[in-house]
């Protein structure tokens, strides 16, 4: 194993139909139009001297080492900004460039510490480099004279150009003294991050990288490592490499974040993480990154980590640190117990979004073939079961069109229900690049969210809509699109079911679903939906991309589905550019469907009650299983409380903070005999269980997850699993102690068997994916190398299926007692229930969960800023601070789930989707009053920390 | 719901019942989504939604309570009654 460093071509590579053949050095090279001299030069492997280029970057020509001479031409053009040409000779060495370049090093030298034996930079310094591929040997001008490097003149008295190190961000450190003011940091957050929070202040020989007027931790940063990644020298370095040192060797891997599944590489000193580099290959995310993943991984390692099995009788024991036999044997003889009394119906499992397809796949095969029924679930349940749902009944398959990559064709970017800023981060930036190159927007959002305007961004359309009127705005969108004759006429006769259309295209032409007709559900003024629908319609490639905000409503899939009808309608699907895009929440929530995790589905969501596909499992297998489709979550948990559904084994999830009505759940598992959890961590739903088996994170597995775009990314193992057992084999013995014999030595023999038994996934295996890196499927004989994009001449399902979508106003409703809307959402810095990102420094960003709350609501209860206030719903009430914040409007509040102490989810409600039971957790009535104290659930919340999660012959710390 | 749900938390009977009545309730919510459809698209596609995705379990206790008379269901989950799959055998 070595060190994975991908080439620097120094400026990007273009892609162009024509080529140019031009000579280098005597040597003749092809390149695409548009490719720089430097990057020709890096073609053919050589290696022009350089500082201020990179190839995440565009060339910006200011270091002045990468000079070239060019036949024909006067002086000496830089290679990075200079286009290579048809029949150009260039030369990359003569006496006259040595002499320059020299002479440019020791300008640079002069102004910069010569500390290197004792600098973080040392063996990874591409000024050192280019020092010594100059051969610099002397300084001329010595360092007395003005400088950046020393804080006391010669004479002792303070030298105002020194500036100490900026350390306020937790993760990398800016040492002004070694900066030789490139730009590459503050280009990369332009470019790739598109935050635009560095700047170089002042001019000339004052010139330096600022955050603004301020910190890093102050300033706009968002601590995504771009500047860090880009820095040529130790001015910008991660923390961990200042400490340690520089990694030695290196594994790609896959982030355990978000759906975008970005690649990195785990840059590593043995078995230790030094830092997570984003890879450049990687499909998903081109060399970017967020501050998730690039710098939020230490709760892997983390103190709190549980690495023994534990059992016990009563919750209210304390747990018993156990062999793993012990452990293994004593939850499957409470299985065992529980199936004889209560009947094989009493037990089910929820498998893991967070966890590999390897490890998924195990746990529902143990369902339907160890429990013998299909009482298994996933956490998509509660959030983007909608999406599987909607996008399968319009279009035949329960997954996104397009791959990230589209978004670079789209000339209408359509934002509804999501907030890729903090929720996806990486793809934000991709999006927010298209926007700066003149992409127009659309945003459907109760919440000013930093899409409708920031740097650089501004929507040309917020349709700030009532939370839980989003049918009533898309139906008023395909209104104007229908009544206004800019429907893709010959697209839809193409494509789609006519009769279908017609019905539909008959009921959105009726006045109630008109824009002005809607106004008073959605609050939307009619003239911006008229004007957004003209946009979408006829602006070009138009792509919608959507989250949670669509999804989880009590007309979640209808939402979808009205999606999915007005980009048949305008021709948007099929093509590059445009699309109907789920942006998935966890690393693995498309995985974990795939992986036949819903109760009613196999793998590739073919329905159990189908003869033919239950035979193909029946005959591998070697049993019989139940053609009837089990429960839901939301189900389980209402029989559980009916006293009819008893043992539960949970893998890697965390439903007692993240599911609704939080009251309701623990009363569910309070209710069962025996809850088997499998995490990293005594979670908030571990309070419940009586066997505990610890898991693995994403660096101690080998395995593959799913992103967002259907795209499987191979997860490595660089460290063995704390636990001293992987996570597969635990789900393995499981089923062996309940007698069903399983097989597998490696992840990839499990997924050898996903590819047998699923048409989608057979040409997919462990050799394809260390060949290719990673494939979207279908990847199959028909696509052997996957599908990046999916219905292009055809739909899945054949003609594609308009759907009458009615709105019904959900029944949550506002009234005297609960006169205000709440939603709820995530932030940057902290992931879903937070058990990872609050083990990190990234709790510095977001320590608490606040309520934000319009100046106007809050100024009519007495509220300020930073006040407690009590937030109560029919379901429940708790205590938080408050943040009074412009970018709700009046009669909405929101709030984050990240923190179990506070309890977003005692406050929502049962109600759910009505074809999913996706949790409404868009849609609460609401009151806010302020208030002195902490609720009374938070209160038992609180004891019930230390009483529930008590280790025997340990000292109580709190865990969570 | 709130009081309901909290004595439901304590008393399975209690619970059991408040089942039955969500059920019916999300039988309501699939022909609101039906509802715009013709009748004779409208009721086996809310039968065959039921069919789908409820359980055999939720599917018994549906049946047990609620017929195509009963008062608390609209109209055209009354119609679908007749066409919900009683429960299949166990295997």
């Amino acid at each position: 194993m070595s060190l994975i460093k991908e080439l620097d071509f120094g400026t990007p590579i273009r892609v162009s139909d024509k080529m140019v053949t031009l000579t280098i050095d005597g040597e003749r090279v092809t390149v695409p139009e548009g490719t720089s001299v430097m990057a020709a030069a890096m073609q053919m492997g050589t290696k022009i001297p350089k500082l201020c280029a990179t190839d995440s970057l565009e060339p910006f020509g200011s270091c002045r080492l990468c000079l070239v001479e060019i036949e024909g031409r006067r002086g000496t053009p830089a290679s990075c900004t200079t286009p290579a040409e048809e029949g150009m000779v260039v030369r990359t060495q003569t006496e006259q460039l040595a002499t320059l370049r020299k002479g440019v090093m020791e300008l640079y030298i002069s102004d910069h510490p010569l500390d290197c034996l004792t600098c973080s930079a040392n063996g990874n310094c591409e000024l050192q480099d280019a020092a010594g591929a100059v051969g610099l040997r002397e300084v001329r001008y010595g360092y007395e004279g003005e400088n950046h490097v020393f804080a006391k003149s010669k004479d002792g008295t303070d030298n105002v150009l020194y500036l100490g190190k900026d350390t306020s961000n937790p993760y990398f450190t800016y040492d002004p003294t070694k900066c030789i003011v490139c730009n590459r940091c503050v280009r990369a957050c332009e470019e790739v991050q598109g935050t635009f929070a560095l700047t170089i202040s002042g001019r000339g020989f004052d010139s330096r990288v600022a955050a603004g007027p301020t910190d890093f931790l102050g300033s706009e940063c968002v601590s995504c490592g771009a500047c860090v990644q880009a820095c040529p020298t130790a001015t910008l370095m991660e923390n961990l490499v200042i400490e340690h040192g520089q990694p030695e060797h290196s594994k790609v891997t896959t982030c355990a974040y978000c759906g975008v599944g970005c690649s990195f590489k785990a840059e590593m000193q043995g078995d230790k993480v030094v830092r997570m580099v984003p890879y450049k290959d990687g499909k998903a995310n081109e060399g970017h990154s967020c501050v998730k993943g690039r710098f939020a991984w230490g709760y892997a390692t983390h103190k709190d980590r549980i690495t023994k099995p534990m059992i016990r009788e009563k919750i209210t024991d304390p747990w018993r640190e156990v062999s793993w036999d012990e452990a293994i044997s004593h939850a499957a003889s409470e299985f065992k117990r529980i199936q004889s009394k209560y009947g094989r119906e009493s037990l089910g499992a929820i498998t893991s979004s967070r966890c590999t397809n390897e490890e998924v796949y195990l746990v529902q095969k143990l369902v339907r073939a160890g429990f013998r029924n299909n009482n298994v679930d996933t956490c998509a349940r509660v959030c983007h079961s909608p999406t599987g749902y909607g996008l399968k009944t319009t279009l035949g398959t329960s997954a996104g069109t397009q791959d990230f990559k589209s978004v670079e064709k789209s000339d209408v970017i359509f934002v509804i229900g999501a907030n890729p800023t903090d929720g996806h981060p990486v793809f934000a930036s991709r999006m927010k690049k298209r926007i700066r190159k003149g992409a127009r927007v659309i945003v459907a959002d109760p919440r000013r969210i930093d899409m409708v305007k920031s740097p650089h961004v501004k929507a040309d359309y917020h349709l700030q809509l009532k939370p839980g009127t989003n049918v009533a705005l898309i139906n008023a969108i395909a209104h104007v699109i229908v009544t206004e004759g800019l429907i893709d006429e010959d697209y839809v006769r193409e494509r789609c079911d006519l009769a279908d259309f017609e019905l539909w295209a008959r009921f959105v032409a009726e006045e109630r679903n008109s824009p002005e007709a809607s106004e008073q559900y959605t609050g939307v003024p009619a003239a911006d939906v008229r004007g957004a629908a003209r946009l979408y319609a006829t602006g070009g490639n138009g792509a919608i991309f959507y989250g949670l905000g669509v999804t989880e409503h009590s007309q979640g899939s209808t939402t979808v589905m009205g999606m999915a009808n007005i980009a048949m309608a305008t021709g948007n699907i099929g093509r590059e550019g445009v699309g109907v895009n789920p942006l998935r929440g966890q690393n693995n929530v498309q995985g974990s469907c795939d992986m036949g995790s819903f109760p009613h589905e196999f793998t590739g969501y073919r329905h159990v009650s189908d003869d033919a596909t239950r035979d193909i499992f029946e005959k591998l297998w070697g049993v019989t299983l139940d053609a009837e489709q089990g429960l839901r979550i939301p189900n389980m948990l209402d029989e559980a409380v009916g006293g009819s559904f008893k043992g539960l084994y949970v893998q890697g999830e965390d439903i007692a903070q993240s599911d609704p009505n939080t009251q309701h759940v623990t009363a569910g598992l309070a209710a069962m005999e025996c809850v088997v959890i499998q995490d990293l961590f005594l979670n908030e739903t571990a309070k419940y269980a009586h066997v505990f088996l610890p898991g693995s994170s994403f660096l101690e597995k080998d395995g593959t997850f799913t992103n967002a775009e259907r795209r499987i990314n191979r997860v490595r193992q660089v460290m063995a699993p704390m636990s001293g057992k992987a996570e597969f084999q635990v789900t393995i013995d499981l089923a062996r102690a309940l007698g069903l014999e399983m097989n597998y030595g490696h992840p990839s023999e499990i997924m050898d068997e996903i590819a047998l038994v699923t048409p989608t996934f057979a040409g997919v295996s462990y050799a394809k994916l260390e060949e290719l890196g990673s494939v979207q499927w279908p990847c199959n004989e028909k696509a052997p190398l996957g599908t990046p994009l999916m219905h292009v001449d055809r739909f899945v399902r054949g003609k594609g299926k308009f759907m009458i979508t009615e709105f019904v106003a959900t029944e949550e409703r506002t009234g005297p007692r609960f006169p205000l809307i709440l939603t709820t959402g995530r932030i940057l810095s902290q992931y879903n229930v937070g058990a990872q990102t609050r083990r990190t420094e990234n709790s510095r960003w977001h320590e608490e969960d606040v309520l934000e709350i319009h100046p106007f609501d809050a100024e009519s209860r007495g509220i300020k800023d930073g006040d407690l206030v009590a937030l109560a719903s029919r379901s429940g009430d708790i205590s938080l601070r408050a943040e009074v914040s412009e970018r709700m409007q009046p009669g909405v509040v929101y709030t984050t789930f990240h923190h179990a102490s506070t309890g977003a989810n005692v406050i929502t409600t049962d109600f759910s989707d009505w074809a999913t039971n996706c949790p409404e957790y868009k849609v609460t009535a609401v009151e806010v009053r302020r208030t002195n104290y902490y609720s009374q659930w938070q209160e038992k919340n609180r004891e019930e920390d230390f009483s529930l999660r008590r280790i025997a012959g340990r000292l109580q710390d709190a865990a969570e | 719901m709130s009081q309901d749900t909290h004595d439901a938390h304590h008393d399975p009977a209690a619970a059991k019942a408040a089942n039955v009545v969500k059920l019916g309730h999300m039988a309501s919510q699939i022909a609101d989504f039906f509802k715009s459809y013709p009748e004779e698209q409208a009721v086996p596609a809310i039968a065959d939604h039921i069919n789908q995705f409820w359980n055999r379990r939720m599917r018994e206790d549906f049946l047990a309570t609620y017929n195509s008379e009963h008062p608390d269901l609209p109209l055209l989950v009354r119609k679908a009654i007749a066409q919900i799959k009683p429960a299949s055998p166990s295997i």
